[in-house]
């Protein structure tokens, strides 16, 4: 191989970046951290309260690590003290609440894009898990001194998650149960849909099972009200490169969970 | 805003918007022209055609679908990739949904790109010779423009334990008996971890390969030092990103002196800078992989971007840039012999 020019530095030199732009995404690696205290929330589902901080956006989550176990993408629920509330569904959810106050779990994190409040009145939806980063929300939007509503749905009385929590941020709280043994019977939204119409809110931000979503989506699109929606899939890397979470064209672990109406991440400073 | 510490990337996300760029740089890869050098590694976003689609929108030249076997495979359990500071760690098992299913996938990327004009890479894996001439067999039916035969994924073992690229033998019969079993052109893609890479490229050449891609990760581990367990759930995995970039470029640079075909250098490329260095050691196109964890698909666009603009400004092209590191300089003899400094000068 031959080359006709000379070395470089003969003609102008645009400016270019000399060093790979990586490696200042900050430490990724798993972090220790002690269990403080673990809380009760429903018969299948419990907070860790951790002995440290993940500054987070509510809809960002923690890769919860348990060695030679798993490690599994959760909501951040709080993020001062970092705590994360799990449902047992599976080996690995059901060990992390068996893990006792004064024992250890690895996270890292936050990932993803979350929430991005848009206005000052605030409608949060979430159907089963998906009120643990709702909570998160609706505790940052009760800081701002804004008004939210928040309809928690789940399929009977006991498997409603986190009610009395909203309420204790001030949130104004409606439920549904699917069999009736709790606030409005159906799904959420029976309660939605008419607030929707009657009193529309700046913002609605929904975290639940697709088919929720894919319903709330279409109430709040044909009335052009702006939604915000919690996606999940599964993940593993989490860090946008192995495309397992694809969804509709976006990566949930980097540009979502949390994708807007047009399945866009939320546009920041927008409101 | 995200808190601080928070995980964000400059370029994730709304870059889907982006149309095909104007920027085009060709080069040609056993006869497959590629409108800009840059091409999706395997492995990364490889899973779904709307993410080749978005990639290659960020400017792309082409896109390599993520590693096929024989069979599905589910993938190893998390963690399977972290961040340890210089780069990144993986070991994702080769989680694929086997050739069969794989052919549908192919052709929705197809389809996808035809209108881009991108070329689509599709790559395979096997346990056996045999076995990589029936997959190779297997996903061209779905008509890829070039095949990409994995010999080198730390994750599968001949049966004498290790990857086929171990050894220029076992390299050289796989590369054969895949390119005996199709029409399609064939890439081969090496192990960086072998005492001679030199001869293992030239023995690939001699039993029919088309093209070399320069380097798949590097065997590593990382230890979580509180657990004193090894992070990734394999224990075992590749590193890749910038802690591999020279290892790649030496490779590259081993390969280009040893054969005469297209090298697609890849190994921690991400930005201009890095994609010039792979190409002045000989390679044709450039690789890019772990980028996108550090800035999303704009990372294409911004290694094309910089790239584009540092050509212009020394008004070279890629030919003539195109392993320039193997050149010896020469210097001009002084006319007049230099003055000597006044070496006892002074007080």
């Amino acid at each position: 191989m031959t080359v006709e020019k000379g070395p470089p530095g003969d003609g102008p030199v645009p400016a270019l970046a000399a060093t790979s732009r990586g490696a200042s995404l900050g430490p990724t690696l798993p972090r220790a951290y002690r269990v403080l205290d673990v809380i009760v929330e429903n018969y299948r589902t419990c907070t860790l309260r951790l002995d440290g901080v993940m500054q987070s956006d509510p809809g960002q989550f923690a890769m919860v690590w348990l060695p030679g176990l798993d490690e599994k993408p959760l909501s951040v629920q709080r993020d001062d003290p970092l705590s994360i509330t799990v449902a047992a569904v599976g080996p690995f959810s059901r060990a992390l609440q068996q893990v006792p106050p004064g024992g250890t779990v690895w996270c890292r994190g936050p990932y993803g894009n979350g929430f991005v409040p848009l206005g000052d009145d605030h409608l949060l939806v979430a159907g089963g898990y998906g009120a643990a980063p709702l909570l998160f929300l609706a505790r940052r939007l009760a800081a701002a001194g804004m008004r939210s509503r928040v309809v928690v749905g789940a399929a009977t009385r006991e498997d409603l998650l986190l009610t009395e929590a909203f309420e204790a941020v001030g949130a104004e709280v409606h439920m549904t149960t699917e069999d009736g043994s709790a606030g409005t019977t159906g799904l959420v939204t029976e309660v939605v849909a008419p607030m929707l119409r009657d009193d529309p809110p700046t913002g609605t931000y929904a975290c639940g099972p697709h088919g929720m979503l894919h319903a709330l989506r279409g109430l709040a699109t044909a009335r052009g009200l702006p939604i915000q929606m919690s996606w999940e899939a599964y993940m593993r890397c989490g860090v946008g490169i192995c495309g397992s979470c694809e969804h509709e064209g976006m990566l949930l672990c980097a540009d979502g969970p949390v994708l807007d109406d047009a399945g866009q991440p939320p546009a920041r400073g927008r409101s | 805003m995200p808190g601080a510490g928070a995980v964000t990337r400059a370029g994730a996300g709304p870059g889907v918007a982006t149309e095909p760029l104007g920027i085009e740089l060709p080069v040609e890869i056993a006869g497959v022209r590629l409108k800009r050098p840059l091409v999706l590694a395997s492995g990364i976003l490889g899973t779904h055609a709307t993410l080749m689609e978005r990639v290659a929108r960020a400017g792309a030249g082409a896109v390599t679908t993520k590693s096929a076997g024989p069979s599905p495979r589910g993938g190893h359990v998390n963690p399977t990739c972290v961040d340890f500071g210089a780069g990144l760690i993986n070991a994702i098992g080769l989680a694929n949904p086997g050739a069969a299913a794989e052919v549908a996938l192919v052709e929705q990327t197809r389809a996808a790109l035809a209108p881009l004009g991108v070329p689509v890479i599709a790559s395979l894996f096997a346990d056996t010779v045999e076995s990589f001439a029936r997959v190779a067999e297997t996903l061209a039916q779905a008509g890829p423009d070039l095949l990409e035969v994995n010999i080198s994924c730390p994750n599968v073992a001949s049966e004498f334990g290790e990857p086929f690229a171990a050894s220029a033998e076992s390299a050289a019969a796989v590369t054969a008996a895949v390119r005996a079993a199709v029409d399609i052109p064939v890439i081969v893609k090496l192990a960086p971890n072998v005492p001679s890479i030199g001869r293992i490229a030239a023995a690939v050449v001699d039993a029919g390969a088309d093209a070399i891609c320069a380097v798949n990760t590097m065997p590593g581990m990382v230890i979580e030092h509180e657990s004193g367990l090894p992070v990734l759930a394999n224990k075992t995995g590749g590193v890749s990103g910038p802690a591999l970039r020279p290892i790649a470029v030496h490779a590259v640079y081993q390969i280009a002196r040893a054969v005469d075909v297209p090298i697609i250098g890849t190994g921690g490329v991400s930005t201009g800078a890095d994609a010039l260095e792979m190409i002045s050691a000989g390679a044709t196109a450039v690789g890019v992989g772990s980028a996108v964890y550090y800035e999303g698909v704009g990372a294409f666009t911004a290694i094309l971007s910089e790239l584009a603009e540092w050509l212009e400004g020394h008004e070279l092209t890629l030919d003539e840039i195109r392993g320039r590191a193997h050149r010896e300089m020469t210097w001009p003899e002084p006319a007049t012999p230099a003055p000597v400094p006044d070496a006892g000068h002074g007080t």
